[in-house]
């Protein structure tokens, strides 16, 4: 008996060393230790055998038993791992192919700067406020302190809605700036306010020129307020718009609603300042105009200009793309071709 | 303004490098737009002088001229004959760049033989320097010129294209440019009264001025010079004229505009024999009245136009142009010089109205001092007797009803920290503005100046201009640098600014480009779309294209689809946000913004996963429910008609009773007019403050329940005009059902003729027990049963 054993297991043993996939393991397990398998059926004969036999083949049969399950499972591990690597190796894909397509949406480069500039102002404390786009003579020039017929007006090329021209003549706004009247008519300060919109100027187009663009105005009035903040802001807007290397400066401009007035430049970072065509061989590239809120603004508005003073600005915001991408045709923006639109 | 060095230096000393100066200038306020510098390319050419002439051996057209040039001498070879000895010229030395004068390009002056004798050099022309036309001559300089000096250095000149700023008249002028330098130099002005002597008679006994319209004309002073020779001016007072980008015409007028560029005082000069009566009456033209002006145009005058008029006609528009008939010619003898000064309103309405726009009403209409008109008109008086012979009349004419008292300024110099941020002590205020030409008198408050503003200055009033007379004058970099340290203001919400850059992010997210088209549109393009009798129409639009305020984005929209359709193979999807404007008759239009999308080609771009169809209805569908779910928006579609969409395709969007907006596809028809490709183009347009109103319900959590879902499907047969947005509503009524999807829809013949088959995925879930087969048997029998009682629907077989 116990040499039938021994057979047994060096038969089973050596049939399973062979064994190669899963089915014919299966069909060898179901040989040896299935039910109705040889080693079970040894066990089952046990109880024909003497006493004193049955004892010692009972043992060697467990043992056997124990062993083969070992053995088993070990073999079923290796060729299940053997089994999943061809199964992969099955599935193997050409990983070159192109993914499944996505329309991808994207911000007008409009929209991204818009975003940029307003996101700075806004951690100052800025507050973003809206107005019309059609606009009256009397917010658009006469309480900016640009009376008819001043020459001043020549700096802003008009579409007209009435022939008639007064206060009560309606326009397609030319800037941003009606804003700070129409702001300061209704709040009191401490005003500090940023003021985006679309303006209009009644101009051919060509690639530098267009019909409809950006602004983007601010406006920061109270008691206490000069020059060195809005400078202070408008340099840390520059830096924080442009990089830290960027310097910026202040010049004297003109603009009828403002006194001191200021245009910022910020060197050119085309050449580094040393001069190029994009900076007109100044170093310097124009990015916004400013100044003090004029006196007589501030009295417009019945804000005695004794007791508070402002500051206020105002920037084309297509201006920055242009330049910082270098886009050399201001029309590309508003002829929404998918070939420009897709490169932002 | 165009502004030649050698003329400032006349009138202020400059001791600063060009480039440092123009930095300054541009600065502080007068833009240099350019610099122009003559004899940049004169190296190697020095001012010369004749010593000796001798004919030349072999052609009698030619003389051998000796030339001394300071460091030594030469002998060349001159087809000037009209050379003389002594004569000071333009010498240029073996390898210097002159003018080809036959093909105007600069060529190196290499040693020549001309007819077997060396010539080491040239006497030059001013073709050859690049200085006029003239090449026949040696060009002669004048007999005090420096021998040996480097031509560039004597002749040299550099012209400074400045930009001035609509507040400062007297910078159009180069002793306003002077004096801008001479308070950066800290230089004292080089002007002086212009002297002549008055030979002729009492100008009173000659000609008399009378103002009629004083509130046009506030002063109006004039000369007379009679027995002048009118003829063409010097070069050097040409070569001034024209690098100031004027055309020289004779003597007497160049001397007008001369002293014009000069000291920024228009002039005009009549000739006197055509002022009929000796009479200058300055009065409203009448209605009907014409002159010709310089210009040879007939123009019609009107009373808002002022006219300097003799006893019986206009003789000039004021401040404008001069007529025609009064012009000064070649034989004119006697000329009446006027210096005058306009209201400044007047002036620029006439000459817009006249579309006339002159050197004299551009410095006009900016408001130049009266106190002006009297320096010119003896600059300009000096000049003629001096160029053009005569005698001037004694005296001068000034009529002067609109004399103002000068202007003084309180300034609390506290001003300067108030509007700068520092300070500037009391002497470096009063030196600036003493520079710049202002009066600083003491006022018994240490901390105040009483300022007097030149005449000049009219652009000064008040204490913040002259505040930034310090800062332009200090320079701006001068200036600290601060961040706001004021009270931040109370922020007032506009709930709609974060909005529609939500907005924009889920369209994006939904695969959308963003657009932005313009405002303006062409009324056939906007009918198209939508009626237009209330759309705000431009007075002067810059096209028909642009004639109109849109009233909708879709033309826009459409536009651009069909231009990106040329190029591009893959599905368009569009967005824009923008405002769209109706009239309210003489109101502001009542601006309303607008969300639009428009789709159209591929759902999915060509690719190896094959086609997955074209967009239509549906995908605008989608897009609209996935935005508005997200901002917890719950939309009904009605079908509606639009004339512009398809008639079977369009469905208003509603939020509870408002109608927000509309999803569809375009009408066909209406595609092919925007010359579209033949497939269906769907769009959506939703109003954004409707939308807002809609989405400010606030939210409530809803807990997750934490029973498992049963999921069961269910095929319901309905007649194909079933919505079937009627059976998901019911289904949903039912409190055990969690969640409900169509995913299929046949109509054919596996259901009877005028049904159609939906088969639905119902889940259900309780959020307080397990749900039992029965209890989910029984709420689908209950479903059917609703279902078949209301739509007389039928389980499928």
């Amino acid at each position: 008996m116990l040499r039938e054993l021994e057979e047994l297991k060096t038969k089973a043993v050596a049939e399973l060393n062979s064994i190669d996939n899963l089915g014919e393991l299966e069909k060898w397990r179901v040989r040896y230790l299935g039910r109705k398998g040889a080693l079970t059926s040894v066990l089952r004969g046990l109880g024909s055998l003497p006493i004193e036999d049955r004892r010692s083949a009972g043992a060697m049969a467990n043992d056997i038993k124990t062993l083969l399950e070992a053995d088993l499972q070990r073999k079923e591990e290796v060729l299940k791992e053997k089994e999943l690597v061809a199964v992969l190796k099955q599935a193997r894909i050409d990983v070159t192919l192109p993914g499944y397509p996505v329309s991808l949406g994207r911000l007008h480069p409009t929209t991204q700067t818009l975003r940029e500039i307003c996101d700075i102002f806004v951690s100052m404390g800025f507050q973003i406020v809206e107005g019309p786009e059609v606009e009256w003579d009397y917010y658009n020039f006469e309480a900016l302190n640009i009376p008819r017929d001043h020459p001043a007006r020549d700096m802003w090329a008009t579409f007209w809605i009435d022939t008639e021209s007064g206060e009560r003549s309606r326009l397609l706004r030319t800037h941003t700036s009606p804003m700070q009247i129409r702001l300061m008519e209704t709040t009191r300060p401490p005003i500090r306010a940023l003021m985006p919109g679309r303006v209009y100027r009644y101009e051919a187009t060509d690639a530098t020129h267009e019909s409809m663009f950006y602004q983007v105005e601010g406006l920061a009035v109270d008691q206490g307020i000069t020059m060195s903040d809005l400078k202070g802001t408008l340099f840390e807007f520059a830096r924080r718009l442009f990089g830290e290397e960027r310097k910026a400066r202040f010049r004297c401009d003109y603009f009828p609603f403002v006194e001191p007035g200021v245009e910022m430049a910020i060197d050119c970072f085309m050449c580094q300042g040393t001069g190029c065509r994009l900076c007109s061989n100044t170093g310097w590239i124009e990015i916004l105009g400013a100044g003090m809120v004029h006196p007589e603004v501030l009295r417009r508005v019945n804000y005695d200009p004794e007791v508070y003073t402002g500051f206020a600005f105002g920037m084309g915001v297509e201006r920055i793309p242009l330049l910082r991408y270098g886009i050399d045709d201001i029309r590309l923006f508003y002829g929404n071709d998918l070939r420009f639109l897709r490169q932002f | 303004m165009k502004v030649p060095l050698s003329w400032l230096r006349e009138y202020v000393s400059i001791s600063l490098p060009l480039k440092e100066l123009a930095g300054k200038l541009t600065m502080s306020g007068t833009e240099v737009k350019g610099i122009e510098v003559t004899g940049k390319a004169w190296d190697k050419i020095l001012v010369g002088q004749i010593i000796a002439i001798e004919p030349h051996p072999n052609a009698d057209r030619l003389k051998l001229a000796t030339i001394d040039y300071g460091t030594g001498q030469s002998t060349v070879v001159c087809g000037d004959l009209s050379i003389r000895v002594d004569d000071k010229v333009p010498f240029a030395r073996l390898g210097a760049q002159l003018i080809d004068s036959h093909t105007g390009e600069l060529v190196p002056l290499k040693p020549a033989k001309i007819r077997g004798m060396v010539s080491e050099g040239m006497a030059c022309s001013e073709k050859e320097l690049g200085l006029s036309e003239r090449h026949e001559r040696v060009m002669t300089l004048a007999p005090d010129s420096p021998v040996g000096v480097p031509l560039a250095d004597h002749l040299g000149d550099a012209v400074l294209d400045l930009e001035v700023t609509p507040n400062r008249p007297d910078c159009l002028s180069v002793i306003g440019v002077a004096r801008e330098i001479a308070a950066h130099l800290k230089q004292e002005m080089k002007l002086s009264d212009p002297i002549y002597t008055e030979e002729g008679p009492a100008i009173e006994k000659l000609v008399s001025v009378e103002i009629s319209d004083a509130d046009l004309c506030r002063r109006y002073c004039a000369s007379l010079i009679e027995g002048v020779k009118v003829a063409p001016s010097p070069p050097w007072l040409q070569h001034r004229l024209a690098a100031c980008g004027m055309r020289p015409i004779n003597n007497i007028v160049d001397v007008t505009n001369y002293v014009m560029l000069e000291y920024g005082q228009p002039l005009h000069a009549f000739d006197f024999r055509q002022i009929g009566g000796a009479r200058i009456i300055v009065r409203r033209a009448s209605a009907g009245e014409k002159i010709t002006s310089l210009d040879g145009v007939e123009r019609a005058l009107n009373p808002e136009m002022l006219a300097i008029a003799d006893s019986k006609i206009p003789v000039a528009i004021a401040g404008v142009m001069g007529g025609a008939d009064s012009e000064v010619i070649d034989t004119t003898t006697s000329v009446l010089l006027e210096s005058a000064n306009f209201n400044p309103v007047s002036i620029r309405r006439t000459s817009s109205n006249l579309k006339l726009r002159s050197e004299a009403s551009i410095r006009f209409e900016r408001g130049i001092s009266p106190e002006l008109t009297m320096p010119a008109l003896k600059r300009a008086t000096q000049l003629i007797l001096k160029l053009a012979g005569g005698k001037a009349a004694r005296g001068i004419i000034d009529v002067y009803p609109g004399r103002i008292d000068t202007e003084a300024i309180l300034f609390h110099t506290s001003w300067v920290k108030r509007l700068l941020g520092n300070d500037l002590i009391r002497e470096q205020i009063v030196e600036i503005l003493t520079y710049l030409g202002f009066e600083c008198q003491q006022v018994n408050s240490s901390e105040d100046l009483r300022v007097i503003v030149p005449y000049w200055r009219v652009d000064v009033s008040r204490a913040a201009d002259l505040v930034e007379e310090l800062a332009r004058i200090i320079g701006y970099d001068y200036i600290p640098t601060t961040m706001l340290s004021s009270q931040l203001p109370r922020q007032q919400v506009d709930h709609i600014i974060s909005f529609r850059e939500e907005l924009r992010d889920l369209l994006v997210g939904c695969g959308f480009q963003e657009a932005i088209n313009y405002s303006m549109n062409s009324r056939e393009r906007l009918a198209k779309i939508i009626p237009t009798e209330n759309a705000v129409r431009l007075a002067n639009p810059l096209s028909p294209e642009q004639e109109y305020l849109r009233t909708s984005l879709l033309p826009g929209l459409l536009a651009l689809l069909a231009a990106n359709q040329k190029h591009e193979d893959a599905g368009i999807r569009f967005f824009e946000i923008g405002k769209v404007f109706f009239a309210r008759g003489d109101d502001l239009p009542d601006e309303r913004e607008i969300l639009a999308g428009i789709l159209s080609g591929l759902r999915v771009a060509h690719s190896w996963f094959g086609e997955k169809g074209v967009l239509d209805f549906f995908d605008a569908k989608g897009v609209v429910a996935a935005v508005l779910e997200r901002l917890g928006i719950e939309p009904a579609f009605e079908p509606v008609s639009q004339e512009s969409l398809h008639p079977g395709r369009v469905a208003r969007i509603m939020v509870g009773q408002s109608a927000v907006g509309l999803v569809g596809e375009v009408h066909p028809g209406v595609a092919e007019s925007f010359d579209l490709l033949p497939q269906p183009v769907a769009i959506f347009e939703l109003e954004i403050e409707k939308l807002l109103d809609c989405a400010k319900l606030r939210r409530r959590y809803r807990p997750v329940s934490r029973f498992p879902r049963s999921v069961r499907d269910m095929a319901i047969v309905v007649g194909v005009e079933v919505p079937a947005m009627r059976i998901v509503e019911i289904v949903r009524g039912f409190s055990l059902v969690h969640q409900i999807t169509l995913f299929d829809l046949y109509t054919g013949e596996q259901v009877p003729p005028g049904k159609k088959s939906l088969a639905f995925r119902i889940a259900y879930q309780s959020t307080d027990h397990t749900l039992t087969d029965e209890e989910m048997e029984t709420v689908e029998q209950e479903i059917l049963s609703r279902l078949s009682k209301q739509l007389g629907a039928t389980l499928r077989s």
